[in-house]
């Protein structure tokens, strides 16, 4: 249903022809299919009013570069405002001698602040800090339960007095058993609520004054609407946010929420929360231009390019990269690929960020991992070097061998060779555009 | 970031204030078809629709020489019903034993939606029983049986991590054998995109089956009235895996209008059931397409 706004600008500038500069009467054209986009996307309608209003200021009279079409050049322009739309990447501050810092999660029912709580309880630690977990929320049935089961799972020490007593002052004690475990961060969860809900959200008022918390973050659905921006909005004027968590981000939706919520508090966005499970993969960096991508329907390349460097040794992602390139990729390297993907944790996260993989996922399947990794792995290991490299040759009777060698049918043989050939196709694409502005076919010379 | 906060306080104005100031005026300008577009799609019936509901407007206003606001204001709200219409009752009557599966994405609101459900069947004078069908969650058990004493349902459950269709196998046979006639059978969040939860959630369906062969009679998806346009991917991803029959649209308590469900409901024939005001056990009222036409004018 969707459609890049790549795609879309093409057809507009194929119908007006070209020229050396953008006119106005172009630009308007074009402004409506980003206006179209945008809102598609879930922006909310008075940040791209904004938004485009500034892009047109740009575009009007801009020179479209040598090596672009005028659509390309839009889409440029748009995209490097979209870029600083959603601003740099914020750390979490943890400047002052007090300790331990608090953070405060803040949101919506149902936006993941308690599973995020872990996340992050998770993050710190691994980034060498001592976390410590508050479960706040008195109100939903169990959420304490919950935030007790996710902190012993990720060994986290927390504070609970289950539902016997004020937010605000679980929270206090909280904060008093984190300082004598010599506790360097504090997470405290509070419950879901309404930005318009005004006694609870005294009660966070109420909360921030007696934690003094260094950053309170907005816990948001990256597939929230047009009202992210009253979310935000509300959120912000009564507690004061200092960032963002967009969660849900393994979904489909295209995170436009992102624009509106940045846009009307001026915070930055510190983490992406991607799946349900607690582990380090979960929470995300956020990265600008991949978000943008995102929302202009681009795909999420240069992630997995991230992932994958973090997996394989720089030589080796040259290596993989040319063949990549040349076309050369065989069922050896993808073999060698399966078994460095173990590395790279949740694969279904990987593929998920690669435009089209779908099927692909569809086949690899995160519970089964391992299993369905080892009968790959068996397979093409059951194979000799030369049909590793020669998939070709693989008449029925090759397969029969190769089955019976990797005990499974020839059935599951086929299998591979499909997600093999899938694989293969999805690199052509790859190949065909290039990555600093995924989705527009070629661009000599932008780089 | 001021160009932003004045934008929002114009288009909080309210529908009517906006409208009324062109009262006497006999031409409907392109101001006012820019504000309807605006209210549309803030209310998030997407591109389409809105586009689909102005197309229809114009038409009218063509066709019957519409001039005053007063008409425009009534042709929309015509507009927007023929988009919208009200729901069947739940096919769980007429059989000893109905079941309710209860389906969508995380956080949408699936185990509160359930318990007020329940809530509102036994008050209809049904013999309820709940099936703790997430298995994954941390404490997503503990939840729903709380929720069972407070609205004094009972609930059966297996281990955390246990296999969902276990549990609602057990909770079928329990259902039949005890003489409930209603089952409503909770699972876990999943996102629609995750190819092997929603897997999981056929095989559910199945094994529900194996006891009761015309199960389920019913499949609720539980949309996040704050969500936007990816409401229809989830409600096309959850009914192509698992043929959803119906909708409920939960925190429409909020200031969002939850306009998506005019495409659910048109492009993919759901009919929306209820929609879910708030955590009390009372606040699932039925859907009713005036009421919601009406709200989405509403200021907040």
């Amino acid at each position: 249903m969707f459609e890049s706004l790549s795609n879309r600008l093409q057809d507009t500038f194929d119908r007006l022809g070209r020229s050396g500069t953008l006119n106005e009467k172009d630009v308007d054209a074009a402004m409506r299919e980003v206006r179209m986009a945008l809102l598609e996307a879930d922006v909310s309608l008075p940040i791209v009013k904004d938004f485009v209003k500034r892009v047109k200021e740009r575009a009007v009279g801009a020179e479209v570069a040598k090596a672009l079409k005028p659509g390309q050049m839009v889409v440029k322009i748009v995209h490097e405002e979209l870029i600083e739309t959603l601003g740099e990447p914020g750390r979490l501050n943890f400047s002052g001698s007090t300790k331990p810092h608090v953070i405060m999660l803040v949101g919506l029912q149902g936006s993941g602040k308690t599973t995020t709580a872990a996340k992050l309880a998770l993050h710190l630690r691994k980034e060498g800090r001592q976390p410590f977990m508050i479960a706040a929320d008195t109100y939903r049935p169990a959420a304490v339960d919950q935030l007790v089961t996710l902190a012993k799972q990720i060994g986290v020490p927390y504070y609970e007095e289950g539902v016997s007593a004020k937010p605000e002052d679980i929270a206090v004690r909280g904060l008093k058993a984190a300082k004598e475990s010599d506790a360097a961060v504090v997470i405290i969860d509070t419950a879901g609520r309404l930005q318009i809900d005004d006694q609870l959200m005294t009660e966070l008022e109420e909360i921030k004054r007696r934690t003094e918390p260094a950053e309170v973050l907005l816990v948001a659905d990256s597939m929230t609407g047009q009202e992210a921006v009253n979310i935000a909005d509300g959120f912000n004027k009564r507690v004061g946010i200092t960032g963002l968590i967009l969660t849900k981000v393994d979904g489909d939706a295209r995170g436009g929420a992102a624009i509106s919520m940045r846009a009307v508090t001026g915070v930055p966005i510190k983490y992406l929360g991607t799946g349900e499970k607690i582990n380090a993969d979960s929470l995300e960096l956020f990265h600008p231009d991949r978000l943008a991508d995102r929302i202009l329907g681009m795909g999420d390349v240069l992630t997995l390019i991230e992932k994958a460097e973090e997996a394989f040794d720089e030589a080796e992602a040259l290596k993989l990269q040319k063949k990549m390139m040349e076309n050369n990729f065989t069922l050896q390297d993808f073999l060698d690929q399966l078994q460095k993907m173990k590395k790279m944790g949740s694969i279904t996260q990987i593929m998920k960020m690669v435009p089209g993989m779908g099927k692909i996922i569809d086949q690899i399947d995160e519970e089964e991992i391992d299993r369905r990794m080892k009968r790959v792995e068996a397979i093409i290991n059951s194979m000799t070097p030369y049909e590793r490299e020669h998939p070709k040759v693989l008449n029925a009777s090759r397969k029969r061998r190769i089955a019976n060698g990797s005990g499974v049918e020839v059935r599951d043989v086929n299998d591979v060779l499909k997600q093999f050939r899938e694989m293969q196709k999805m690199m052509k694409q790859l190949r065909k555009g290039r990555l600093k502005i995924p989705g527009l076919p070629s661009i000599p010379g932008l780089n | 970031m001021s160009i932003f906060r004045s934008g929002l306080a114009k288009t909080r104005q309210s529908f009517f204030g906006r409208i009324s100031q062109i009262l006497g005026n006999t031409e409907i300008d392109d101001e006012i078809w820019d504000d309807i577009e605006a209210i549309l799609l803030q209310a998030d019936l997407g591109v389409e629709t809105t586009q689909r509901v102005i197309d229809d407007l114009k038409n009218r206003v063509r066709k019957q020489g519409l001039t005053s606001a007063e008409q425009l204001n009534t042709a929309l709200r015509e507009s927007l019903q023929d988009l919208m219409q009200r729901p069947p009752v739940l096919n769980i009557s007429g059989r000893p034993l109905s079941v309710i599966l209860v389906v969508g994405v995380n956080g949408s609101g699936k185990t509160t939606s359930i318990a007020k459900l329940a809530h509102r069947l036994k008050l209809a004078g049904r013999n309820v029983l709940i099936a703790a069908g997430d298995t994954f969650r941390a404490a997503a058990i503990e939840q729903l049986q709380t929720w069972g004493e407070r609205v004094d349902v009972p609930v059966i459950a297996g281990q955390p991590g246990s296999d969902p269709a276990a549990v609602v196998y057990d909770a079928t046979e329990a259902a039949k054998a005890r003489g409930h006639d209603v089952l409503i059978i909770d699972t876990a969040g999943r996102l629609h995109t995750n190819y092997n939860l929603m897997e999981e959630l056929a095989k559910i369906k199945k094994v529900s089956q194996k006891i009761v062969p015309d199960a389920p009679h019913e499949v609720l998806l539980v949309l996040d009235g704050t969500t936007g346009q990816n409401a229809l991917q989830q409600a096309q991803k959850f009914r192509e895996m698992v043929d959803v029959t119906g909708v409920i649209v939960t925190k429409l308590d909020s200031t969002a209008k939850g306009g998506m469900v005019f495409a659910v409901f048109n492009d993919l024939n759901l009919p929306i059931h209820y929609i879910g005001l708030g955590e009390g056990v009372n606040d699932l009222v039925d859907f009713q397409p005036e009421i919601f036409i009406k709200s989405l004018f509403e200021e907040n």
